[in-house]
């Protein structure tokens, strides 16, 4: 009855069942039958390792149940193909089934190569390939104490992780190339991450071949060619593919040498009605072990059915290991050397990073390159070599950052050609991503993973979705929301204009009210600060949902213990309150650090210490710097027309009269201020968030600079004003900053995200363009009038003070874990 | 053969006002550091390792709790570089392979006890 065309696919992977998938997508008019030798249907190979994670085989399963049922593709589980009978055109299965083909389809995949190494079919040797091989694997396991790997390529590595993961104590990776991943890495890159597998608890040996496994019945030790030995329990054999052609072969199809169906670039083999894709298909010379490029096969196959051109030119390999917990990415070509391109690398042996790209002579475009320890520019590098997109002009911002000045152009993902492949497991191009974003209105992630496929399978091109999705929104003038975190759907400007109106006093009633779920490490300070901002309540009065340091009232360092930063405004300090401070540092034993911010630092203190620390020093004087919350450091200054003789004004004085009216206040990110007495500048006052200078007829306002890693000069707000007048365009500028910039915003990113620049600015403080500049001043006015010193509150306080305890069952005790290190007389964290 | 059995020894570890309202606080059971949790807002309590295992940190108990997904996982965050970790399974949720211990926590009355698990 059924007249369709029939398309037979043996072998039912992830390859077989993506041919089947696509095929559907786009036409009904074949009748596909499937064989599979497994016992269920396709399910994800990349996650298996996943299984040992709790993933279930459900969870793995590449189609939802009833799927095939649901398309009418008749699925023969638990059946191999025998035979292929290429003039009757069908095929025989171990079952019995006779099935009639119209095309046939070979995805029958690869096996794990089993070197011939005598004793390799002792129990306790596996193979690392299908579920049933992770069943016996765990099994086995539970009753091992220690383990190998032999093969320290990716899946090698995978393996081992797994084997870490299972409990086997000690589990080693036995390599017989001079590196790790010798396919994917170079020496360099394979030593750092040599020292990071170790950090993990995994031996490795190079260089190592094995000549036998010994044991009685069962593996009990690995012997070397070099004489060594190595006494293990089990072994998982992970020494490279070997492509499942056997069929093949028994039909008279033509294979290769080394095995690999042969097939042209539409995949089809010496037989056209049948073609072979995934990994046991050999294009010219080369099989690919990859789930990508069998896609791509797959895709090539439904095409040359159909009619349409299309054919298969070769895959990228680039590759990024998951799972491990340590980066490692090669892509493009990662060993071309001198003198076919230039090589850019930089190690870090401190941090574990080690990172390489390789550009082309001309210095035009980016050839390959190797990232260990920080891969989270990958999609976008493996982006530049794909579309040969032409370089920055320094192009080891590629890898460092860019250092100072604007951010790296010309390398984001938005200057990509529209026909960029964002997701290659699924082929989906930037311009379909972007057109679903602009003609859709798709703008969610998980909406254009329902609508291209992107992102569905590896998902190692999610985070490029999301820069495209947020790119292509603002380049159409759509609004792009920018929400605190999964809890509130609101941005941070948003967020607070709601809890002011609606008078909100608490985090629990803000999450109640705008948003779900039970807040996170994100939302919580944002909201914290949010509060404090609006009402200026005692911070430790919503501890739990401030930051630990807002939380203890001091930053956590190293080790566990504090550091204490008392007031020094303007730096101005007296001979007495130096002494107390040498006099507290002493008692507490505490390390002391003059800073940039001229004051003192003092650092390791016991959480169980801090009240008496703050105590002794709030009885010399001194009250809390807030050096732990995002709010205003100091303010900087020079010495002043009091003592040098080129000072114009009276800049300390200046610094002390700002730094306690700013004092305390709570903003998105911290503040720093600084005031020159004269234009050499030596209170750098250009670097800061806000800057003042004296000139000869009154005083310059600098705003929106930056020092540290972002170094950015203020730009002048308004010059020759009287002190008056600065303060008061001080106050509007602070309190619409706090008011409108996103948590862990600098001013200097705040202005250069600001549309309009500093002329908006300037027109919304001094001209008053939005209307506003009144109501600032009234709410900056009522946060310098509400200040009050957190510590002064905490050290009163019986009930506060308790809260500064290691242990609650043994308060007295401290912590026994910290530890310090002598150095030059002083002491300092014992290193991580 | 020998069977090793194990049995839920519960300790007194604090009362529940000591323990700040959806905060933590640091338990010691001998050598042992234990994070309890008081997430009022679920009206839940959990006890997890007091050690951050990215860099050895005895840390947890003073990190900020909340919960993600749309199963409402409660979690943790380490304060010093906000590796998360689920308080029910102990599972890192910043996408790394590390895992702590949670134990269980029975309140009677005022008196918050930890499960410790003893192998007889
Ligand atoms: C642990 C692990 C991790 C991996 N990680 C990655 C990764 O991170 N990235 C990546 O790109 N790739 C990875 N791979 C490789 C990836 O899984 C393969 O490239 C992919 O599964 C190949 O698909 P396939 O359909 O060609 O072969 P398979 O998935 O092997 O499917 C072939 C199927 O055909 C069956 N079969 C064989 N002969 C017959 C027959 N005669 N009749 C019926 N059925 C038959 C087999 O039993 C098998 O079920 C990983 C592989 C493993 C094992
Ligand atoms: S020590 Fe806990 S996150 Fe780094």
């Amino acid at each position: 009855m059924n007249k369709k065309p029939i398309i037979v696919v043996a072998g039912n992977g992830m390859v077989g069942y993506k041919f089947c998938e696509k095929l559907i997508s786009k036409t009904t008019d074949y009748q596909v039958v499937v064989f599979g030798e497994e016992p269920r249907p396709a399910y994800d190979r990349v996650h298996l390792s996943e299984y040992f994670n709790g993933k279930t085989a459900e969870d793995l399963s590449m189609s939802p149940s009833g799927w095939y049922e649901a398309n009418n593709i008749q699925l023969h589980l638990n059946d191999v193909v025998q035979e292929i009978n290429r003039t009757e055109k069908t095929v025989h299965s171990l079952k019995g089934t006779v099935q009639k083909y119209d095309y046939l389809v070979l995805a029958t995949g690869s096996s794990a190569f089993v070197p011939d190494i005598p004793g390799i079919e002792k129990d306790g040797v596996f193979v690392y390939r299908t579920i049933e091989d992770l069943e016996l694997i765990s099994n086995y396991a539970a009753k091992s104490r220690n383990g190998a790997v032999m093969g320290g390529g990716l899946l090698g590595l995978e393996a081992a992780k797994a084997l870490l993961d299972l409990g086997i104590k000690e589990t080693h990776v036995i390599e017989f190339a001079p590196r790790l991943m010798p396919r994917q890495i170079d020496q360099p890159g394979s030593a750092m991450l040599q020292m990071k597998l170790k950090e993990l608890g995994l031996h490795i040996h190079l260089n190592k071949s094995t000549a036998k496994i010994a044991g009685d019945g069962k593996i009990e030790a690995l012997e070397f060619t070099d004489e060594t030995s190595l006494a293990v329990d089990m072994l998982v054999i992970s020494a490279g593919i070997r492509p499942r052609d056997e069929l093949a072969k028994l039909s008279g199809l033509e294979v290769g040498t080394r095995g690999g169906i042969v097939v042209n670039d539409y995949m089809q083999t010496s037989d056209d009605d049948i073609f072979a894709i995934g990994e046991c298909a050999l294009h010219s010379g080369m099989i690919y072990g990859l789930v990508a490029p069998g896609y791509e096969m797959a895709d090539v196959v439904v095409a040359k059915i159909l009619d349409s051109d299309k054919s298969f030119t070769g895959f990228d390999m680039s590759t990024k290991l998951k799972l491990i917990g340590i980066d490692v990415a090669s892509f493009g070509d990662p060993f071309i050397n001198n003198p076919d391109c230039k090589i850019i690398a930089f190690e870090d042996t401190n941090k574990g990073i080690y990172k390489r790209i390789n550009i082309s002579n001309d210095g035009k475009n980016l050839l390959g390159g190797i990232l260990i320890g920080d891969a989270d520019d990958y999609n976008i590098l493996l982006q530049n070599v794909k579309n040969r997109i032409t370089l920055p002009e320094n192009p080891e911002d590629l890898i460092l950052g860019a250092r100072g000045g604007a951010a790296t152009e010309g390398s984001g993902v938005m200057s990509l050609p529209d026909d960029a492949m964002i997701c290659s497991c699924e082929s989906v191009s930037k311009g379909a991503i972007c057109d679903a974003v602009k003609l859709d209105n798709i703008t969610s992630l998980d909406g254009i993973k329902k609508c291209t496929k992107a992102g569905t399978c590896c998902g190692g091109c999610v985070p490029l979705v999301k820069d495209l999705i947020n790119g292509t929104m603002k380049e159409s003038g759509l609004y792009v929301k920018n929400v605190l975190c999964e809890h509130f759907d609101y941005s941070r400007q948003e967020l607070m204009d709601l809890i002011r109106m609606n008078n909100v006093r608490s985090y629990d009633e803000a999450l109640d009210h705008y948003g779900k779920g039970d807040g996170c490490e994100t939302c919580k300070p944002a909201v914290a600060s949010i509060l404090s901002s609006l009402w200026n309540d005692l911070i430790v009065k919503q501890a739990p949902i401030q930051d630990s340091n807002d939380r203890y009232l001091a930053n956590i360092q190293k080790g566990g213990t504090y550091s204490v930063v008392p007031r020094i405004p303007g730096g101005e300090i007296t001979p007495d309150k130096l002494i107390a401070i040498g006099q507290v540092a002493k008692k507490y034993n505490l390390y002391t650090k003059i800073t940039g911010g001229q004051r003192i630092d003092l650092f390791g203190a016991h959480v169980n210490d801090l009240p008496a620390i703050w105590e002794e020093l709030i009885e010399a004087g001194f009250e809390s710097g807030h050096a732990y919350g995002k709010s205003l450091r100091t303010v900087k200054s020079c010495v002043g027309s009091t003592w040098c003789r080129f000072g114009l004004h009276d800049s300390v004085s200046f610094a002390i009269e700002i730094e306690e009216r700013y004092k305390g206040i709570r903003s998105p990110h911290k503040l720093k201020g600084g005031v020159s007495g004269c234009i050499r500048e030596c209170a750098e006052a250009q670097a800061k968030d806000f800057g003042i200078i004296a000139t000869d007829k009154g005083w310059n306002l600098y705003v929106c600079g930056n020092g540290g890693s972002k170094p950015q000069h203020a730009l002048l707000l308004a010059s020759d004003i009287d002190k008056e007048t600065l303060v008061k365009y001080l106050d509007r500028f602070l309190m619409f900053y706090i008011k409108t910039a996103d948590p862990l915003a600098r001013t200097a990113t705040w202005l250069n995200k600001m549309e309009g620049g500093l002329s908006y600015l300037k027109n919304v403080i001094i001209n008053d363009s939005l209307g506003i500049c009144e109501q600032l001043e009234e709410e900056m006015q009522g946060l310098v009038d509400s200040f009050h010193c957190e510590w002064k509150e905490v050290v009163q306080n019986e009930e506060l003070r308790k809260r500064f305890v290691h242990f609650v069952n043994a308060p007295e005790e401290k912590d026994p874990s910290v530890d310090f290190d002598p150095m030059r007389d002083q002491v300092k964290a014992k290193e991580w | 053969m020998e069977i090793a059995v194990e049995t839920l020894k519960w300790i007194l570890a604090c009362t529940t006002a000591d323990v700040p309202e959806n905060g933590g606080a640091c338990v010691k059971h001998g050598d042992e550091q234990i994070a309890l949790f008081n997430f009022t807002r679920r009206n839940e309590w959990y006890a997890t390792q007091n050690l951050c295992p990215h860099k050895q940190q005895m840390a947890l108990s003073r990190g900020m709790i909340g919960s993600t997904g749309e199963e409402c996982e409660p979690k943790v965050a380490c304060p010093f570089h906000k590796k998360t970790f689920s308080l029910i399974s102990g599972e890192c949720l910043s996408g790394e392979e590390y895992e702590i211990k949670t134990y269980p926590v029975r309140i009677i009355d005022d008196k918050v006890y930890i499960g410790i698990k003893e192998t007889a």
